[in-house]
């Protein structure tokens, strides 16, 4: 299981600084079992976003946001609800961050850190996504992890190796993070964030949660039921 | 001295660069480090480039310093984390080193040790960012120092990176994380050029364009094929391959691309790679 934690609502609400309304996605595998991502967390992320004065355009809660295909069919029925929206809030793991942020084209902010994969991937095969870094930067980056994209896991932008889209390691074999970042956001025209981004010096102790986290799948369902 | 005091008096800087050698025997580069003395501001000591393990730029930089010949400590984040870095930072200011320059690095697979565990705690900009904090008494853990050292603070960038804008905004963030000069990758291309000091004319920072001292049309083809941000336009290719002296033409071509550039940038990194003692030549021709 993809254990998450809610980001501060301070930072949440800094994230959706510039947008006036919000479409809110969770998710009804892993995050509702980390009391994340469910339908209560929705509800209440609801209530909480339009005490702030948001207008919520609407909400779903998709089984395995960590699955590509699930997301893009999940919200045909809602097309209307998210085009009406400014961005969509998405409360999951950072593959269902990062699965949403490929099937929408608007901007696509965290509302949770990952913790722990507990041994799990997502359903979003073909790449590893998430590094469970205990606090997701996708903000920054167009849902799209650098820490697993770009092969230094670089923080604060491009290196210098990077040649014809591709990194210079294994070039052809991988593509550059970065610049796959650069690309996302320019055709979302928001590369000032890169510009915006803050220097990250990141915390890697946070990617050290308690051994409990780590190894029992079932954890939230044993300690916060 | 610190390059900073040079860019304020107004002077065309002019640096090189030496690799150490792979072992403790260090003849050849003190050698070809002599060659330069006088006729450069400083040099470049590269840090393990290309990922290959080599004696170390600290003590490189501190033989070179011993000689009154000034150093520029170059510094990369892939084998170190913060602790070893800020040590490092803090060794190479007491061993009397005033300029360091902050790079990523390449990628530990490209090189001799590709088993390494890569570390890449910090970047070149959170690097920069570690110099500020340190010269301001701090270090990243915020505890307080007891004495800090002084650095100027260099980076690098890559005018002719296709696309140059990721290139560019990351320049911005190193200016803001503290970068007081930034040297270039190779430039063969005057009008690139020109438009790229366009681009970042906004930043008021000094930047020295590079030149890499071509010495064949095949190394020039490779370049183009291999490395990033490098693209030598087929008028110098042909020029090289049609050379009867290809060094001569090689020292011809860097003069002629500084004589062309001078007027737009601040200063010059000249790259030899193993030929250091044409650095002279090239000075002298380019009339620097
Ligand atoms: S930034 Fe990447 S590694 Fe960190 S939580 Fe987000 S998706 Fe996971
Ligand atoms: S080339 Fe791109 S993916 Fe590769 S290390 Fe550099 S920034 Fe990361």
């Amino acid at each position: 299981m993809l254990i998450s934690e809610q980001k501060p609502m301070e930072e949440i609400l800094g994230y959706l600084n510039g947008d006036r309304s919000v479409f809110l996605l969770g998710c009804d595998g892993c995050a509702q079992a980390s009391h994340t991502g469910g339908p209560e967390e929705v509800r209440e992320m609801q209530g909480r976003l339009e005490a702030a004065g948001k207008t919520v355009t609407g909400s779903t809660v998709l089984d395995f946001l960590c699955e590509r295909a699930q997301v893009k069919l999940g919200l045909v029925p809602f097309a209307g609800q998210v085009a009406a929206a400014d961005s969509v809030l998405v409360m999951s793991c950072g593959v269902g961050i990062q699965a949403a942020a490929a099937s929408i084209d608007k901007p696509v902010h965290p509302a949770c850190n990952t913790l722990s994969l507990g041994g799990s991937r997502g359903e979003w095969q073909g790449s590893e996504r998430c590094m469970e870094c205990g606090d997701c930067v996708l903000e920054w980056t167009g849902g799209i992890c650098p820490l697993t994209a770009c092969t230094k896991s670089l923080l604060n932008g491009q290196c210098g190796g990077a040649k014809n889209g591709k990194c210079e390691f294994q070039p052809d074999l991988r593509d550059c993070g970065w610049h796959l970042i650069y690309e996302r956001l320019r055709k979302l025209n928001r590369l000032q964030l890169l510009r915006d981004a803050p220097i990250n010096i990141k915390q890697y102790s946070r990617m050290q949660p308690p051994k409990e986290i780590r190894n029992t799948p079932r954890w939230s369902l044993d300690v916060r039921a | 001295m610190k390059l900073t005091e040079l860019f304020r008096q107004g002077k065309f800087v002019v640096t090189s660069e030496n690799g150490p050698p792979k072992g403790t025997d260090v003849a050849e580069m003190l050698e070809n480090a002599e060659a330069m003395r006088g006729r450069v501001d400083a040099v470049n000591i590269t840090d393990q480039q290309s990922s290959v393990m080599r004696l170390g730029s600290l003590a490189a930089c501190s033989l070179l310093k011993q000689r009154g010949i000034e150093p520029i400590f170059q510094v990369t984040c892939r084998d170190r984390n913060r602790i070893a870095l800020q040590s490092d930072l803090l060794s190479a200011a007491v061993l009397g080193i005033e300029n360091v320059l902050c790079l990523t690095g390449d990628y530990v697979g490209l090189g001799d040790h590709p088993d390494a565990k890569p570390v890449f705690d910090l970047d070149s900009v959170s690097l920069l960012e570690t110099v500020r904090r340190l010269q301001n008494g701090h270090d990243l853990a915020n505890e307080e120092l007891k004495g800090k050292p002084s650095f100027c603070a260099g980076a690098v960038v890559a005018p002719e990176a296709d696309p140059v804008e990721p290139q560019i905004i990351k320049m911005e963030k190193k200016v803001k994380a503290g970068a007081q000069f930034f040297q270039t990758q190779a430039v063969y291309d005057p009008r690139a050029f020109e438009s790229f000091m366009g681009q970042v004319k906004h930043l008021n920072v000094p930047v020295m364009v590079g030149i890499v001292l071509l010495r064949s049309a095949a190394m020039a083809r490779f370049m183009n094929r291999n490395v990033a941000g490098i693209r030598v336009p087929d008028a110098l290719i042909e020029e090289m391959d049609k050379a009867e002296d290809r060094t001569k033409k090689g020292v011809e071509i860097a003069a002629r691309l500084i004589r062309e550039m001078k007027g737009m940038c601040q200063g010059v990194h000249i790259m030899a790679i193993g030929t250091e003692k044409l650095v002279p030549a090239i000075v002298d021709e380019a009339g620097l």
